[in-house]
This record gives C-alpha cells, structure tokens and sequence, in this order.
C-alpha cells in the first residue's frame, strides 16, 4: 500500500503516523502542503497537529493549503483519505465531512485514553474490527466537539457512516457522541481519537494497529 | 476602503467560551449577566474604491473563508 503522509505548517503527528504505517509495510512518502501535484497513493493520511496554530478555525487554513485541490480530486476518484484529529477538522472544513468541530464543552484540552464503540465494520479503516467492538483509544484535543444539523446526523445514521462513538460519559460533548465519521462514498475517514497513538504495545496499546491493518487488507 | 466583518456562532451552537465568560463576570460581581456569546471581528483594507463591488469581494472571502456557515453566521459593514 503506497501511503501518503500531508505535512502542514503545524502537524505534529505526521511522523507517528508515518511510523504506524511502515510498521504495518505500507510504503510511506511525506507530502508536503505546498505541493500540488501527487505520486499514486493507495491512500492519504491528513495527520493531528495544530496546523497554522488553529488560526482563525482549526483546520480553516490548512483545508485551502496547496495540495488540498489534489487530495479533493483523489478522494472524489475513490482514493482511501484518513483525517486523524486535527485531520478530521481539516476534512470537514474543505467539505469532504459534514459537520464542524468547535470547543470541548467542558473547556478543557482533553489528554487521555477514550472508550470507544466502533460502530461499523463496513469501511476499509474499520473492517478489522467487529461491529460494535469495545476499543481504547488516546484522544488529545480543545476543540473536538463534533456538530451537524439533525438531518445529517440521520442521514448518517441510516447510510451507516457513523465509525466510532464515544462509550461513556461523551468528553467533549460530540453531538450523538461522534468520534469518526466517513465520507458519501466511504473512501474518507475522519476520527478525533489517534490510532497511531495505539499501534506499538511500548506506546500502550495495540488497538489503532487495527486499523491499519484493515487498510492493508482491503487496499494491498 | 475597510471592510468590517462580524463573524458569530448560529444561535444554537454551545458556546462554552461564551459561557466561561459570563461566569468570569458574575466572579467579579456583575449581577444580571444572562446568556453571553463570544464572536470575532475580523478588518480589512481594500483597494477597491466601489462599494457594490467591495462588497461582493467581501462575501466572497466570507464565503470562502472567513466563516464557517455549519456554524457561524457573518455580518459585513463598508466604510471609506
């Protein structure tokens, strides 16, 4: 699997993405933002950060960085596009999510391991994971309260595009306790807690391995 | 031309930076502070000298980036 890992003035977690995913034998290349043009990939990865310091809305600028255009068209082609954290608010602002991400509602920078329900199977990111499987993951973010309107919410529902939830006590207040959300076309994931965090058993956990792992399956 | 942009949260969206300010308040004594919301002005200097084009340039960048219309609403006022 050829694994492009997007590089924005303020990612910090495109290494320990980059090293989850050779760990798993993907071949890695580092995009930078100002790229325009991309190698094939299998697959994209738009890693956590605080991309241009979460100036203006976090991921606002970063979704009309340079190489955006490009990742668009590969995700509107079918390409696998992952949006860990920061990512995810990166897809959501240049529209290949619904919803937007605003302040925790109790305020607080959250750092901890999360308890988390995958709530489908039927993805290339999830497909190694039982439908409704209990799993742990480290979350770290301010602004990871998740928001759409009650007509996407039941749109997303009933197309089954809803990844993970939040088990208990929902952190930051995620409206239907939405930790990751897929795309129309189920190509496009975006999720607030770091499976990279959770791939090495010296790191904590090995439940984010998982994942990667679906992706090397499905995409080779 | 200046461009002044008002850039706020659609009524309904949790505001809980809003919130902690109105608690900073009543700490301090300001009775009868209800609902308290938080938004951003965003200035702008224009070289276009026509209002109606100015205008359109605004919304555009609006639109386009200054505000998020999932959650946020924007007000735009001109002056020379």
């Amino acid at each position: 699997m050829r694994a492009g890992v997007i590089t924005f003035p303020g990612s910090n977690c495109d290494r320990d993405a980059a090293v989850a995913l050779a760990a798993c034998g993907a071949a890695v290349t580092s995009i930078w933002h100002a790229e325009t043009e991309l190698p094939a990939l299998d697959l994209i990865v738009l890693p956590g950060g605080f991309t241009y310091g979460d100036y203006l809305r976090c991921g606002a600028i970063a979704a009309r960085a340079p190489v955006m255009a490009e990742v668009v068209r590969r995700a509107e082609a079918g390409v696998a596009v992952l949006g860990i954290c920061n990512g995810f608010q990166i897809l959501a602002e240049v529209g290949l999510l619904p919803g937007a991400m605003i302040n925790n509602a109790g305020l607080k920078f959250l750092c901890r391991s999360v308890d988390l329900e995958v709530a489908t199977d039927a993805s290339v990111f999830t497909a190694g994971y039982a439908r409704g499987q209990a799993i742990s993951l480290p979350i770290a973010h301010h602004d990871g309260n998740y928001v759409c309107g009650d007509d996407e919410r039941r749109r997303l529902e009933d197309q089954d595009r809803i990844a993970f939830r939040y088990a208990d006590n929902n952190p930051n207040g995620s409206t239907g306790r939405i930790a990751g959300v897929l795309g129309a076309g189920r190509n496009v994931l975006g999720m607030m807690p770091h499976p990279e965090r959770a791939a090495d058993p010296r790191l904590g956990g090995t439940e984010g391995k998982v994942l990667f792992q679906s992706l090397i399956e499905a995409l080779g | 031309m200046r461009a002044r942009i008002h850039v706020r949260l659609k009524d309904g969206v949790l505001d809980p930076q809003g919130a902690a300010i109105g608690r900073a308040l009543a700490q301090l004594g300001f009775a009868g502070v209800g609902e308290v919301r938080q938004g951003k002005l965003i200035e702008l200097e224009l070289a276009e000298t026509d209002r109606a084009r100015a205008k359109r340039q605004v919304q555009a960048m609006c639109e386009q980036l200054l505000a998020n219309p999932v959650i946020e609403t924007y007000a735009v006022s001109l002056e020379d």
